[in-house]
């Protein structure tokens, strides 16, 4: 038997199966209720690998001496390694490896885009199908959560340093977690009645279950993080109270303020931001109105304007409410669309409708101010833009009149002032995003920050990879 | 979880809570609020801050009982918890700090206006206040608002104080009194026809608007308004506004959007209820 290059240790299993063999093996595709099914529950689409197809796929990886996919993954999981466990058969070793370099696995697993990083990567997509990372971590996991066997590695050394972390989301949980592991007492400030932040309030059922938000949050406390909800850092304490109870303070509080479109008729009833659409439905659990005290409308056709994940979350969150038709409506076409592939192939299932180079110019009402019509604006491809994408151009006199009750609006969210506008010294950009420097420090000494208040609406695991990164500079800041 | 330390009842459907909530006790101001939900699986509702009692590290919250979730938060009893009290919430009251203020209070707004009252008078504003309910039980606040000036009741009916509207004796007063600002609290309509009364005597009106919120912290929108023809969240750029500027009909409309399911909550609520049994 030889050592692993990878990770030096034995793995007699792997070392009989050759490449050619490993080629050999299709990629296997992840369960999932059927689209007739699903489109009538919250229930999660994605059902899990079991063992035996866990194993067959994690054969499939080439083990690489240089693996690209590592690089490709914002907080550089050590995917060979954990992959070769899986192949074995030795689940609590691949989890003792995944564990070691990914706080939140069952969330990233189940909503990284994977195909834009370690897939993409994946020197196996350069010929086909790429191993499929994000399954196998899920896979890992989940089993964790099901044996419920693993705590947190935390370092018996304490550093008596307390820190404080604004907002329980991916890059608040993330830190928190790290922060722990490396010796410190760690308090979380979460605004809402839950912590969790996206991954209660935004991220749907069926793609995201809560009971693993849940699961996740729960194995952080019993490691001894502490979580306080109802605090609205800005309000009930400031960043500057803060600073002075705790020896170092990260800011992950997203970027929670929904931008709407500026069109006429955005105030009529039946028109939501994709934020207030999925908070009534995820965190306050509308979709079992009335079991549960809050409501949410309901219409028979239901347009969402956007083409990101949160549009895609809205228009299968509508068809599962009853929506007859629920169409996306999107100013370019379907490859710009800044969607999860996953996303839009589960959405294309569903029966989800997409209104391509459309983009809505004004929202009709009737006579009582309900909602009647979408008006929109056909558009053409023009020069790519600063995003690097086709500049839309609308056509002249192509309006038409998209019929809906009810308009959700996805187009994405800015800074939330609430925090920043209590606190001068914070220097923040032109859209009110804050400033960090390679390190995650903000221009105030001891204050860190990452997520969306750095970045503008991203993705979870940017959030993930910020909150790590700013804990190991926090560890850095507190023993110099 | 928030116990309630103390609960009296105001009128038929307007109870009071005095509720452990010891930092925001501490920091709240006037014309802020809290967000609230009263067990697993109740709606989070907006209720502005009455009044705090720092030494006890308590707040009093006033509830008036028209929808389901406003319904169960009243059966609450002394002693009984609150699962989840956030805030302070919103801006707090923009006061004068000399001069002369009228207060309008109409019904459970009057809750609102009393501790506005109280930090004018800390300002030492003189104040004068007007307020007003259906009929008698439904005045409250009364005695509270005496300690800080003159109060003025009317009664739709008739029943206690003047017959009449509250903007019928904010008018015989804008006319005898100089009056520097206005704060108007209260439904609507009343709000609406305070503003109306205010507006051609260029007499500065600030009023307290109520829309349906689910986070409070500007994260959803649902609390849009329109101020000045440009749309507002009410819970992070208000509650206050200046009243000659808000688009009445539209926070009135908007607030009808859950009429229909208001109507289903209300039926489904299998439980008696509990109102009848409740003691004063």
């Amino acid at each position: 038997m030889k050592n692993c290059v990878q990770c030096s240790s034995v793995h007699s299993s792997q070392q009989k199966l050759s490449v050619r063999e490993r080629l050999l093996i299709p990629r296997q595709k992840m369960p999932e209720q059927p689209p007739e099914v699903r489109t009538h529950n919250f229930d999660e689409v994605n059902l899990g690998f079991s063992e035996q197809l866990a194993i067959l796929e994690a054969r499939r990886c080439l083990l690489c001496k240089n693996p690209k996919c590592v690089e490709g993954c914002p907080v550089m999981v050590n995917v060979p390694r954990f992959i070769s466990y899986i192949a074995e058969g030795n689940f609590e070793a691949a989890a003792e490896s995944l564990f070691a370099d990914n706080a939140l696995p069952a969330i990233t697993g189940r909503v990284c885009p994977q195909e834009t990083q370690c897939e993409k990567t994946c020197v196996r997509a350069n010929k086909g199908e790429p191993v499929a990372i994000g399954h196998l971590e899920r896979f890992v996991a989940d089993w964790v959560l099901q044996k419920r066997t693993r705590g947190l590695n935390i370092s018996a050394e304490k550093s008596g340093k307390k820190v404080a972390v604004v907002g329980s989301g991916p890059a608040g949980l993330t830190a928190a977690g790290e922060l722990l592991r490396l010796g410190h007492s760690v308090t979380v400030f979460e605004a809402l009645h839950e912590p969790g932040g996206v991954l209660v309030y935004g991220i749907p059922e069926f793609r995201l279950p809560k009971s693993i938000v849940r699961a996740e949050v729960e194995r952080l406390k019993q490691a001894g993080v502490k979580i306080e909800c109802n605090v609205v850092i800005g309000r009930t304490y400031t960043l500057d109270e803060l600073r002075n109870s705790f020896d170092a303070v990260f800011i992950g509080n997203g970027a929670g303020l929904p931008v709407f479109l500026d069109i006429p008729g955005e105030n009529l009833k039946g028109v939501y931001s994709a934020n207030e659409y999925l908070t009534r439905v995820n965190l306050m659990g509308a979709y079992a109105f009335p079991k549960f005290d809050t409501p949410v409308l309901t219409g028979k056709s239901v347009a969402v304007i956007g083409g990101g994940n949160v549009a895609m979350d809205a228009a299968r969150t509508a068809k599962r409410l009853g929506a007859e038709s629920s169409t996306i409506v999107y100013r370019r076409t379907k490859k710009e669309m800044p969607a999860r592939l996953e996303e839009i192939h589960h959405a294309e299932e569903e029966g989800i409708k997409f209104e391509f180079l459309a983009a809505p110019i004004e929202i009709i009402g009737n006579n009582e101010k309900w909602v009647k019509a979408l008006k929109c604006q056909k558009m053409k491809l023009g020069e790519p833009d600063a995003s690097g994408r086709c500049r839309p151009i609308p056509i002249e006199g192509s309006e038409y009149e998209l019929p809906c009750e009810i308009v959700i609006v996805a187009v994405g969210t800015k800074a939330n002032p609430l925090l920043t506008s209590t606190c001068p010294g914070l220097k923040l950009d032109k859209r009110g995003n804050i400033i960090v420097d390679q390190n995650g420090m903000t221009s105030i000494p001891g204050v860190f920050a990452g997520g969306d208040i750095v970045r503008g609406a991203a993705t979870v695991i940017l959030a993930m990879g910020d909150g790590k990164r700013a804990a190991m500079a926090i560890d850095q800041y507190l023993r110099d | 979880m928030n116990r309630i330390f103390n609960k009296s009842q105001l009128s038929p459907n307007v109870f009071k809570f005095e509720v452990e909530a010891e930092r925001i006790a501490q920091v709240r101001k006037p014309g802020q609020f809290v967000i609230v939900r009263a067990r697993q699986g109740a709606e989070r509702i907006p209720l502005t801050i009455a009044d705090a009692n720092i030494s006890k590290g308590t707040i009093t919250l006033v509830v008036q009982a028209v929808g389901k979730s406003t319904r169960d938060l009243a059966s609450l009893q002394k002693g009984d918890f609150i699962n989840d009290i956030a805030g302070p919430l919103g801006k707090p009251t923009d006061l004068i700090d000399h001069g002369t203020a009228l207060c309008i209070g109409g019904g459970v707004g009057t809750a609102v206006v009393y501790p506005i009252i109280k930090g004018l008078s800390n300002n030492n504003v003189k104040i004068i206040s007007v307020i007003g309910g259906r009929s008698k039980e439904w005045v409250i606040f009364e005695k509270e608002l005496k300690e800080f000036g003159e109060v003025f009741v009317c009664t739709d009916d008739g029943s206690y104080g003047t017959k009449g509207f509250v903007t019928n004796l904010a008018e015989e007063i804008l006319k005898r009194s100089r009056v520097d600002i206005v704060y108007a609290v209260g439904p609507v309509p009343m709000m609406r026809a305070v503003a109306n009364l205010t507006r051609p005597l260029q007499v500065k009106t600030i009023v307290s608007l109520n829309p349906i919120m689910v986070d409070g912290t500007g994260m959803c929108g649902g609390c849009r308004v329109v101020v000045n023809g440009v749309t507002k969240f009410a819970c992070v750029d208000g509650p206050e506004f200046d009243g000659h500027q808000v688009d009445f009909d539209l926070l009135m409309d908007r607030l009808s959007t859950y009429k229909a399911q208001e109507r289903i909550a209300v039926t489904l609520h299998s439980e008696p209820c509990k109102l009848s049994e409740v003691k004063v």
